[in-house]
């Protein structure tokens, strides 16, 4: 076996399902959730510019999807097939069985049961609250009832007659999401619903959306570029790079057995670590580490030269006492209640290492680098070290861990 | 609730380029073109087109009227720019009461302000008379370029004014305060950091300062300067003469020259400098400038405003009136329905065209925006003219009996002040979030109902601005209402052209102050409706 053959059955999520539920605790599946809607093979291209290529992706009835990515990753245009405001180029989107778009052509979002928070909200300015809220369900033949009570769902009772411009971010936030949920659709849609909000009131707000949307049992889809608030609310993440699919799975799933490095780096602070399969263990700059420790690396093979994901709380480093040192201190972060050290290897390695404020190691000092981690490592086959910021390779004793992720 | 319909249904795909529309602002652009054509069709129907255009009368035309248009243009700039700065940076006293008394002139018709100069500064006038008991018996002529200029200048430099304005109360004043701190003097700043930003707004005021000095046909007439539309319109009164071939040559070459004003003033615009987002900054402390400033505003003021309504109330006092030639309460009305009727149309005929060039950026758009805007830069004069042939050759009896005449009226007013409604309806468009339409389709409604529901109300103010200014454009225009009125359908400005050409000034006086009156008023829907902030939702 090849290693890009491996490097694409690897973590495939029908074959470590099992393995997956005991480690995490969670059904890999819910066995009844039905596929809501169906992204199969689309593409997007505006001229000449592809923004998405060959995606396809399944969308679970119930279930709060994150597509997650760097700006200009396709997942806005993505979302906006979903909704009918944009015409696939090519492949087909399905929604309950039923084709809604294919190749030039799409019913539009007004014929489908599709819901959207806008990312700026999009509130009719001329229109109070309340008539925003009802804009979308008038034939209900209880109308004022269900905007009263969509508005006492997302707490804002008594806020009726409020016009947009006299309410907050948040309050305005709230009045989208009732606007969009007023006519019961099938599938919600939120274009960065958090990226117009002061940072304090973004971690209120993901937690009160989490909760509306649970409450009312909506589909939801929503799109970031924030991997905190992708991995803090979703039930699932896609992770997109350059209009593709990089991976989908539960946040932990991603987070913990990345199947590219794009998404390794994407997700967090992530380093490399070079070692060589040889018997039961892999030899690396940090020693031998056990084959068991490895999620998915077995003895076939062996003599394979491979790379350990790191992050940096993986790794300890500690001055030396009993041991022999194996790295030195050549770059160091305060970040607060955190210290972000880049240690280089004796073999040439790049290492993060995250420390508690209160330990101090000196800039250049010589220090012993230990293996921490109490849970398996993801590993990838050496060669094609991509980055998050930008793809470019690297050579092993050049810069090997990505300044993109956690800060 | 939506309902979905199945792809093999086929039926109400979207789509992405609206195609009807798309046509209908194209047969709308087309005909707004076509009185181009008779212009260009009567020149070269002319006997010895080529001698006529070489003779040395038509020569000094064309020399008299570049002179003009460089001097209005240039002074325009050297009395806008800096009472826009003025009446924006600095700590002017009475800054906010200056603001709007510096942009009342545009109010004025240029051919009001014209009469009263004449009546004050010209022979036989007030001046004269109250310096005869010291023994100062002639004034130096005001007739001729001198006495145009000032007058034009007094009432086109609101444009360079308004838009300076607007621009530099968009730019970001921080970046003055910046070079400032990067020991750059007053003026060193001025002129490397805020002329740079404002220079294309400015550009923009002067083009429209140069196209109407191009187009004005009341001043030049009242002040005797032989310029194209002055000569255009004696040469087409003179049937006998045969003056009628020279009209149609001169209008030819006016619309040329037109088009080289629009080329210069997009070359000297440039792309321009836009700061992302604007910021008030120091404001600029006048000093021992602060009491000349004043006077200088004071100046203006009084010169354009102040003299034209005294010199109204002195005509009114003790003019001399001719029973023959009363006015009529009917005449106010004849203007008000005229021009209610082109406001309305015009505000009707920009939205197809304002919503298309907002909304998509597909060249056919663009295309069709700029082609409406080519009558804005054809002068009154000459559309009357060409629409006067147009009638002439196919209205047949309806001409002969002046049954046609108030159709081409309104048509020649539209032709002329449509730009002014899809600019400003354009700019309304472009205030709604794209995303607010969005939303109201994701919510079940079909693209008509959305626009009409969301859009619609958010854009109105717009429309009815554009619709005002439109109004009061019509309620002044002077050439071609006099070339295409019907016989004995009489208008404020028609009529008051008449009484004060023939010198009975007191009966010119009530209609004017009417005229001014409702000006204002509709000046201040215009005002309003700017006021209206469209979209917190902007970004």
């Amino acid at each position: 076996m090849s290693f890009d053959e491996q490097s694409q059955t690897y973590g495939d999520t029908t074959e470590n399902g099992i393995v997956d539920q005991l480690r995490y605790g969670h059904p890999e599946r819910d066995p009844d959730a039905k596929t809501l809607f169906e992204l199969d093979a689309v593409s997007k291209a505006y001229d000449d510019t592809t923004v998405i290529d060959d995606l396809s992706l399944e969308i679970r009835e119930g279930e709060l999807l994150t597509l997650l990515g760097p700006s200009g990753c396709g997942k806005t245009t993505t979302l906006r097939l979903i909704a009918g405001l944009e015409t696939p180029s090519e492949g087909r989107l399905v929604q309950d069985g039923t084709v809604v778009a294919r190749s030039e052509m799409s019913i539009p979002a007004d014929q489908r049961d599709v819901g959207v928070v806008f990312q700026d909200f999009a509130l009719f300015p001329h229109l109070t609250a309340a008539e925003n809220v009802g804009f979308g369900i008038e034939d209900h033949e209880n109308r004022g009832e269900r905007v009263r009570s969509l508005l006492e769902l997302v707490g804002l009772s008594g806020l009726e007659d409020a016009r947009p411009e006299t309410l907050s971010g948040g309050q305005r936030q709230r009045v989208a999401l009732a606007r969009s949920l007023a006519p019961a659709p099938e599938l919600l849609l939120l274009d960065e619903p958090f990226s117009n909000l002061d940072v304090d009131l973004r971690v209120e707000m993901r937690e009160e959306v989490r909760r509306i949307l649970k409450e009312t049992g909506v589909t939801a889809v929503s799109v970031t570029h924030d991997q905190e608030e992708a991995m803090s609310i979703s039930d699932r993440v896609a992770v997109m790079n350059a209009g593709q699919l990089e991976q989908i799975g539960r946040p932990e799933q991603v987070f913990q057995q990345p199947e590219s490095r794009f998404v390794a780096s994407f997700l967090g602070h992530a380093s490399f670590l070079s070692g060589t399969v040889s018997g039961d263990v892999v030899t690396t700059g940090l020693g031998e580490v056990p084959l068991g420790r490895i999620h998915g690396l077995s003895a076939e093979y062996e003599g394979s030269r491979v790379d350990l994901l790191i992050r940096p709380d993986d790794v300890r480093g500690a001055r030396p006492a009993g041991h022999a040192t194996n790295g030195t201190v050549v770059h160091r972060r305060y970040l607060g209640p955190t210290v972000l050290y880049r240690v280089e290897l004796e073999s040439g390695d790049m290492l993060g290492l995250m420390h508690n404020h209160a330990e101090e190691i000196a800039l250049d000092a010589p220090i012993s680098v230990q293996l921490t981690a109490d849970h398996d490592l993801a590993w990838f086959p050496r060669g094609r070290r991509q980055m998050a910021d930008g793809g470019r390779s690297t050579s092993p004793s050049t810069r090997a861990d990505s300044e993109n992720g956690t800060e | 609730m939506a309902t979905r319909t199945g792809i093999l249904d086929g039926t109400e795909w979207s789509e992405d380029v609206p195609l009807g529309l798309l046509l209908l602002a194209a047969a709308i652009a087309a005909v707004l073109l076509s009185p181009l054509l008779w212009v260009v069709s009567s020149a070269l129907d002319a006997s010895d087109w080529v001698g006529l255009a070489t003779a040395p009368r038509t020569l000094s035309v064309l020399v008299n009227s570049g002179l003009l248009v460089g001097a209005v243009t240039s002074m325009s700039m050297l009395v806008g720019v800096p009472a826009a700065y003025l009446t924006v940076r600095t700590d002017l006293p009475a800054r906010r009461a200056f603001t709007i008394l510096l942009a009342l002139p545009l109010v004025i018709p240029s051919y009001i302000g014209a009469f009263a100069f004449l009546s004050a500064f010209g022979p036989r006038g007030l001046l004269q008379a109250a310096l005869e008991p010291v023994g100062i018996e002639t004034l130096p002529s005001i007739y001729g370029l001198a006495g145009t200029t000032v007058v034009l200048t007094l009432y086109t430099y609101p444009y360079v004014y308004i838009t300076s304005r607007a621009s530099l109360l968009s730019m970001d004043a921080r970046l003055v305060d910046a070079a400032r701190t990067l020991s750059h003097s007053r003026w060193a700043a001025f002129r490397r950091i805020t002329w740079p930003q404002i220079r294309p707004a400015v550009a923009a005021g002067a083009l429209l300062v140069a196209l109407y000095t191009l187009s004005d046909f009341g001043t030049p007439a009242v002040m005797r300067f032989d310029v194209f539309t002055r000569i255009i319109f004696v040469e087409y009164n003179d049937i006998l003469g045969g003056g009628r071939d020279l009209a149609s040559l001169l209008s030819l070459q006016l619309i040329a020259v037109t088009v080289v004003i629009l080329a210069v003033e997009s070359r000297v615009r440039g792309s321009g400098v836009r700061t992302a987002r604007s910021a008030p900054g120091m404001t600029v402390e006048l000093g021992r400038w602060r009491w000349p400033a004043v006077l200088a505003c004071l100046l203006v003021v009084s010169l354009a405003l102040l003299l034209p309504l005294a010199i109204l109330g002195v005509w009114y006092l003790n003019g001399s009136a001719s029973a023959s030639l009363d006015f009529r309460l009917g005449y106010v009305l004849n203007s008000v329905t005229i021009a209610g009727v082109a406001a309305l149309l015009c505000g009707v005929l920009a939205l197809p065209i304002a919503y298309l060039s907002s909304q998509t950026a597909h060249p056919a758009a663009w295309i069709v925006e700029r082609a409406s805007y080519v009558g804005y830069a054809v002068p009154g004069v000459v559309m009357g003219l060409a629409l006067v042939f147009f009638g002439a050759r196919y209205g047949g009896v309806f001409y002969r009996q002046g049954l046609i005449l108030l159709p081409l009226l309104v048509f020649a007013y539209v032709v002329r002040f449509l730009p002014q409604a899809i600019g400003s309806s354009r700019a309304a468009f472009l205030g709604v979030s794209g995303s607010l339409e969005e939303a109201a389709r994701t919510l079940g409604h079909s693209p008509g109902q959305a626009f009409r529901r969301v859009t619609l109300p958010l854009v109105l103010p717009g429309i009815v601005g554009g619709a005002a200014l439109v109004f009061l454009t019509t309620m002044k225009e002077l050439p071609a209402t006099l070339l295409l009125r019907p016989p004995g359908f009489t208008t404020l400005v028609s009529y008051i052209w008449t009484v004060q050409q023939a010198g009975y000034y007191a009966q010119a006086a009530l209609p004017a102050v009417l005229l001014l009156v409702v000006s204002a008023g509709s000046m201040l829907v215009i005002l309003a409706s700017e006021q209206y902030d469209i979209g917190w939702g902007r970004r």
